[in-house]
């Protein structure tokens, strides 16, 4: 049993926030969740699936975020309780519909998690969803510590239901991914019942129709929640203050920056000077509070993650009351005190801190700084990111290279998200030239593929993987194909999400809850769309290479589907297909005109160089046997022998 | 609940993807709660299967939650699953009191496979670690593991000779509790004997 469903309150346990935030919404009786896997948000719907049967949950990876809002919101209609985790890029995604479900409000409790990851720990970009919350125009929780991350959640349904409005609760990578002590509250029982009732007003979105409609009349209804909700968050308990009644500095702050916040103060030995308003309700912000605490000084540092969107709200009131509460001086993102990019962490704070203060601080005594970097010299090289041995992407993006290197005509990759994203780097052979968001490898190619007129003869080839076909390549593959765009488009099809952790997506016939699902067929969705469809091993180095040569040529809409499951799937772990070893009496070494091509330009970490016998050698414990690499030796020396199975 | 030398007490354990760290932090962290302390684990994962490095920062405290990051050159306590990886968190983290403890069995960074950098001698490595601070073990944990029949459980042979040297005040007791919640029933006993190997070996050297 999940220890998340423990029904004893008080229990301790040590939580991930994100775990933390499932604990909340169980408490909440939550019905149905629904999202799409992307870290730092994945273990949330994960969790909830493994209880699904216990707690009498429907829950869903949806094809993508925005389907996933909308199932989410379709229990909320129906009566039900819903959350829809998903990262920050989901939110783009969503957003679309986020807007309309915020105008119309809900009637079921219904949360938007949304998981933003500062420093791009684990995405390519920094974007944040808060300002989603002020643009569409619906309150915004953030949680400060793991605790909070359970107790908000659960709360969070009882503020949709009170206002009848959609809440957004924004978690961080060090809030989703950290862990900390998290006691629990009960375990209610459930007895939900669904339906939707559609016979009541049209000015009733409760009993009537759900539209927005007449849009002023709506919008006006949302203001009022809006107003509602400020007035709620003026005495939430999750907004509080710690430090002196008049402090040299106030700071305000929200999220994983208040734990950053509070090591600096316990750090500079700062606590008596300076105060701290913690905020968890960050939009709409309380006035009274806010104004409250801006009166008791005159220097107000605020510090969060990524945009400066708590500094824009704090600044707006400041200046609406400056004539209560006369001029501030703010320090934040916008005078260049805190970072305007990246993550944040305690030393930053400590920097920020120290200056207004007037406070000197040093992480390491000059004495041990000089001789760490000394002593060390040449001791750390660097660990960069690699695929993993018997990665089916690592011989999918070599095939690839090669192909476009035959082709000669500075063909390119247009990459898409997923683990071959790497595809940009020289483990990927630095194949891909330009990525963006999910399924824009597809639009970008469908759009290259149409300047010939203009001169422009480089074939653009994408790639996706099988989640993200499904994500989002589908429109961009209708545009393609009816616009007789000239593109090649290679799925990297490795059965599951497996950058995420192996989530089912609509090509498998498994879903989350482990029930049987129809598996939707890649192949012949292109046919049927009208492209022209070839699949293959891309394990098999010579005939991939080929046909992308010839697909490549051809006019139209290629697919081209190169199977192989990921090699930290289940089903192959530890399994090796392959015996390798290199014949020492074929490698020529250094003497051989390859110039190391095996280990200084294929890069496997099973394939290394033997500095002593001058010659490839397989290390057995990393190689996972998958074969490929007998193939690249132009001497024939890497040998592969069917492997005994264990 | 014992004192605290010092309140929040600084672990770092780092590896690289796939060995582990980051189970191995959780389960010491759920020692230390068992025992009555707060914790905060901060942890770097999502790109670390993909054989990067992996630094899980714990702490401990009587009190409360802390950052999930430990402030630069604050680490009390490092227990390293590779040896590259102990310096690289010393660069950044150490300080001249910081207990270190390093699986010596190193995993070569894909550049080193590929000819573009050099991997230090394990010996220099340690001559580096020890003229920053006088509290440094080497174990070749990779080794006693593969002994066991499965060089993963390096990573509990190195909670096992934590507890052996006294760096944190847990035992077998909150260790034999805390691992129910992360095994199956069949995998219990050869963890038991990990902890027991890593234990003895650094009490009998």
């Amino acid at each position: 049993m999940s220890r998340l469903i423990e029904n004893k309150e008080g229990f301790p346990a040590v939580l991930m926030g994100n775990e933390a935030i499932v604990r909340g919404a169980l408490e909440a009786g939550v019905d149905v969740a629904a999202g799409y896997p992307g870290t730092p948000s994945s273990e949330i719907v994960e969790n909830l699936s493994q209880v699904a049967g216990e707690r009498n949950l429907y829950v869903e990876w949806s094809t993508n975020e925005k389907i996933s809002l909308e199932v989410a919101a379709a229990a909320s209609f129906a009566g039900l309780r819903a959350i829809c985790p998903m990262k920050q890029n989901g939110v783009n995604v969503a957003s679309d519909f986020l807007l309309h479900v915020a105008g119309t409000g809900v009637r079921g409790g219904l949360v938007l998690v949304s998981c933003d990851d500062p420093g791009a720990l684990s995405s390519i970009n920094e974007g944040e969803s808060r300002h989603f919350a002020r643009m569409v125009e619906i309150p915004l929780l953030e949680p400060g510590d793991f605790q909070e991350a359970k107790d908000m959640t659960k709360w969070a349904f009882d503020l949709s239901e009170e206002l009848k409005t959609l809440v957004m609760l924004r978690s961080v990578t060090r809030m989703s991914h950290a862990s900390g002590n998290v006691t629990y509250g009960d375990l209610p029982e459930k007895k939900s019942r669904a339906s939707f009732r559609f016979d009541g007003p049209l000015t009733d979105i409760q009993t009537g129709p759900v539209i927005n409609f007449p849009v002023d009349f709506r919008h006006k209804v949302q203001h009022d929640k809006l107003r509602k909700a400020r007035e709620i968050f003026e005495a939430s308990p999750f907004n509080t203050y710690e430090g002196p009644k008049n402090p040299e500095v106030l700071i305000i702050t929200s999220s994983a920056c208040i734990l950053y916040t509070r090591e600096a103060l316990h750090l500079l030995g700062a606590r008596d000077r300076v105060g701290v308003l913690k905020l968890g309700t960050t939009w709409p912000l309380p006035p009274k509070l806010i104004k409250k605490h801006l009166s008791t000084t005159d220097k107000i540092l605020i510090v969060e993650e990524v945009i400066p969107f708590i500094e824009e709200s704090v600044k707006i009131l400041a200046a609406e009351e400056a004539k209560d509460i006369g001029i501030k001086t703010f320090y934040g993102k916008n005078d260049g005190t805190i970072p305007m990019t990246g993550e944040l962490n305690p030393d930053m704070v400590i920097s920020a801190l120290s200056k207004i203060l007037g406070i000197s601080y040093q992480a390491m005594t000059p004495e041990f700084d000089k001789k760490v970097q000394s002593a060390t010299a040449g001791l750390a090289p660097n660990r960069e990111l690699t695929f993993c041995p018997g990665c089916p992407h690592r011989a999918s993006l070599w095939s690839i290279h090669a192909a476009l290197q035959m082709d000669n005509h500075q063909g390119f990759v247009c990459g898409d998200i997923g683990c071959y994203g790497m595809g940009f780097f020289p483990c990927g052979y630095n194949v891909i030239k330009i990525a963006h968001a999910m399924g824009s490898g597809l639009g970008l190619a469908s759009g290259f593929g149409k300047l010939e007129a203009f001169g422009m003869d480089q074939p653009a080839v994408a790639v996706c993987g099988d989640s993200t076909f499904f994500h989002a390549i589908l429109p961009a593959l209708v545009n393609a194909i009816h616009h007789k765009s000239k593109a090649t488009l290679v799925v990297l099809d490795n059965s599951g999400t497996a950058m995420t952790g192996f989530q089912p997506h609509p090509g498998l016939s498994i879903d989350a809850m482990g029930q049987e699902a129809p598996a939707l067929d890649i192949a012949r969705i292109c046919e049927a769309m009208g492209a022209k469809v070839e699949a293959g091993d891309p394990f098999d180095q010579k005939r991939t290479r080929e046909t992308l040569n010839r697909l490549m040529e051809e006019e139209g809409v290629k697919v081209f589907i190169l199977r192989q499951s990921c090699a930290l799937s289940p089903e192959k772990k530890g399994k090796k297909q392959y015996q390798m070893r290199v014949d020492p009496a074929r490698c020529l070494g250094d003497e051989c005109g390859c110039n190391r091509l095996c280990t200084r330009i294929f890069r496997c970490p099973g394939l290394v160089w033997d500095k002593e016998k001058k010659k490839a050698r397989i290390d057995d414990v990393i190689c996972a046997g998958c074969g490929f690499c007998a193939a690249i030796c132009p001497a024939g020396a890497i040998v592969r022998e069917e492997a005994v199975l264990q | 609940m014992k004192t605290l030398p010092k309140d929040p007490l600084n672990i770092i354990m780092a590896g690289v993807g796939g060995q582990g760290n980051v189970m191995a932090s959780r389960v010491l962290a759920n020692m230390l709660s068992l025992k009555g302390y707060k914790v905060t684990i901060g942890e770097t994962f999502g790109m670390s299967q993909r054989g990067g490095s992996v630094m899980s920062h714990l702490r401990v405290s009587e009190t409360s939650a802390w950052s999930p990051q430990i402030p630069r050159g604050r680490a009390d306590v490092l227990i390293a699953l590779e040896p590259i990886e102990a310096v690289r968190v010393m660069r950044a983290y150490g300080n001249s009191g910081v207990k270190v403890l390093v699986n010596t069995r190193a995993i070569h960074p894909v550049g080193v496979i590929a000819g573009d950098s050099e991997y230090p001698p394990l010996e220099s490595i340690e001559k580096g670690l020890k003229e920053l601070t006088p509290y440094v073990w080497m174990l070749d944990a990779t080794e006693e593991a593969t002994k066991l029949g499965n060089p993963i459980l390096s990573n509990i042979i190195m909670i096992g000779a934590v507890s052996g040297l006294n760096l944190l005040p847990v035992g077998m007791a909150e260790f034999k509790s805390v691992i129910r919640d992360f095994f199956p029933e069949k995998l219990l006993e050869i963890n038991r004997r990990a902890f027991e190997v890593g234990k003895e070996k650094v009490t009998s050297a």
